[in-house]
């Protein structure tokens, strides 16, 4: 397969630095997402997986290195090309659904895009709740709104920092499934930070591990899994093989961090 | 009661919503959460214990002699505030009302510009706040004698003591507002290429107008003591001076009334702005 690269990550660090003392939060950076890829990072809380994707969206600059979405460098936010997700649904309470989904089309005075609009709520199952307020829907469906929100300006790669983290086990799992229906069907880039290793086996085509401080890619995993996956793949040997394994490895690379 | 324990167990898919309180310097937001008389019964029951406690009020002054210029009888001030009206109490209360709303339309207006120039530029807001915080815990119904030997007895120094009495209100509790803007959502504008003055107007005056409203709640509220206060202290004008007038005549029964026109004006901002949270910011309450 010879698959265009969407986003390229050259030898990126990122150094925070505050008043009182330094932190590298992502070191050598070196890697390359697919056309259409699912990747997953992975790694100990504080190891640098979101400040990686938040180098990845423009949003933070990078200190050294640099990042090309589509042959072309990246230096401020992309909004018609990278669409972001958070851990928080981040939908404005003041504003319904339907408003919530059609703010980005009015920051970016453009017509909004009906049919898409439609056709996005109707997979979230999120039809007849157009009119609803945020705080009148549950943390699973405020989170497939955000979604929505995203997947409804086109963006060709969608960064997803956590965004089912804050969900129960049961909706994760709906969600996970949701995800992968979407993706399917429309077969963006996805970059996907979690701290679940189960969570990203499942839902990637690559795994990648970081090791904390400073944030390094320690490994890639690649899960040649048949799609669609079922849910009951977390139980099968295979699956729970690699997941041992990458497992070890947050911990060793945690162990070692405490010394 | 039942309905009560029926709204407990109402999930709340709100509860991880942006922290409330701490609201800096001057936490009186506790203003706008006092429980509301819902439905017809419980206004009803409000009411009647309120005519309860007034008769009740009427007969022990009634029972024990005590002399009209001790304390008046609330029909007494009742009866002057309906017959009296138009000849003693309209034309102060248009004074008061006048001045108080000039001085809120200028503090505020002032107060929010700061609150909007301090979140622009933050490092600003080490040089202005200590003077902020001074305005508001200064009263400022001390300035009204400075304020007449420099601009005579007219309006100007009482709406000069009211703005500045409002004005810091409504700065600080604005600016807080401002200030709390969730970094998520800004992060969320910005990824969607939104300009400074679009996140402004979308997402950080959407988000602190609930504290603003609080802020013109308080702001105004102080702007009331302070208007009545400087009208006690001098210039002849306005519901404040007829307080001293009536109570220096020992005519307590206008006095009682000027002091029910008083807490009525008051009671009136406190439910306007109310219901202007509850119409406008209501996703917050």
């Amino acid at each position: 397969m010879t698959q265009a690269i969407r986003i390229k990550i050259t030898d990126v660090s990122k150094i925070y630095q505050s008043e009182t003392k330094t932190v590298e939060a992502v070191k050598n950076f070196s890697e390359s997402v697919k056309d259409g890829e699912f990747v997953c990072v992975v790694g100990a809380s504080g190891c640098g997986k979101t400040t990686l994707l938040w180098c990845l969206s423009g949003l933070h600059p990078v200190t050294l290195g640099t990042v090309h979405i589509d042959g072309e460098l990246l230096t401020k936010p992309l909004p018609d090309r990278v669409g972001m997700v958070f851990q928080d649904s981040n939908l404005l309470p003041w504003l319904t659904l339907m408003q919530n989904i059609e703010l980005p089309f009015q920051i970016k005075k453009k017509p909004v895009n009906h049919e898409l609009v439609e056709e996005l709520l109707e997979v979230a199952g999120l039809k007849g709740f157009e009119n609803s307020y945020p705080g009148e829907l549950s943390g699973g469906m405020k989170q497939r709104g955000s979604i929505v929100r995203a997947l409804a300006q086109d963006p060709e790669v969608l960064l997803m920092d956590e965004p089912f983290g804050a969900l129960d086990a049961f909706t994760r799992e709906e969600m996970n499934l949701f995800l992968l229906k979407v993706w399917e069907q429309t077969k963006k880039t996805i970059v996907f930070v979690t701290h679940s290793i189960s969570e990203a086996i499942f839902l990637a085509d690559r795994v990648w591990v970081m090791s904390p401080r400073p944030g390094r890619l320690s490994r890639i995993v690649d899960v040649n899994f048949e799609r669609p996956r079922h849910i009951d793949l977390q139980f099968e040997p295979r699956f729970i093989e690699i997941l041992k394994s990458i497992r070890k490895d947050v911990e060793g690379s945690k162990a070692r961090q405490g010394n | 009661m039942a309905t009560d324990n029926l709204a407990e167990k109402i999930p709340d898919f709100n509860s991880s919503a942006a922290p409330k309180g701490g609201n800096g310097p001057v936490d009186v937001t506790a203003l706008a959460s006092i429980r509301r008389a819902k439905g017809f019964k419980e206004i009803i029951s409000v009411l009647a214990l309120a005519v309860v406690v007034v008769t009740l009020l009427e007969f022990i002054l009634i029972w024990s002699n005590t002399e009209a210029y001790v304390f008046p009888k609330p029909t007494a001030i009742i009866q002057s505030l309906f017959t009296d009206f138009s000849t003693l109490y309209r034309e102060p209360l248009i004074q008061t009302v006048q001045t108080f709303f000039l001085g809120l339309l200028i503090g505020s207006t002032i107060g929010l510009s700061l609150a909007v120039l301090v979140t622009l530029k933050p490092k600003l807001d080490i040089f202005i706040s200590p003077y902020i915080i001074i305005l508001v815990t200064t009263p400022m119904v001390a300035l009204i004698p400075f304020l007449m030997l420099k601009f005579g007895f007219g309006i100007t120094p009482r709406v000069i003591a009211i703005s500045l009495a409002t004005g810091p209100m409504v700065m600080i509790n604005s600016a807080t507002g401002f200030r709390r803007t969730n970094a998520e959502l800004i992060a969320l504008g910005k990824s969607y290429g939104a300009t400074e003055f679009q996140l402004f107007r979308k997402i950080r005056f959407p988000f602190a107008l609930p504290m603003i409203i609080v802020g013109f709640m308080v702001g105004s509220i102080f702007g009331l003591l302070t208007a009545v206060g400087a009208e006690m202290v001098g210039g002849g004008m306005g519901l404040g001076n007829r307080l001293i007038y009536f109570s220096s005549l020992v005519q307590m029964a206008q006095f009682g009334a000027v002091l029910v026109i008083v807490a009525t004006l008051g009671v009136g901002i406190y439910s306007f702005f109310t219901f202007v949270n509850r119409k406008w910011a209501s996703w917050d309450v």
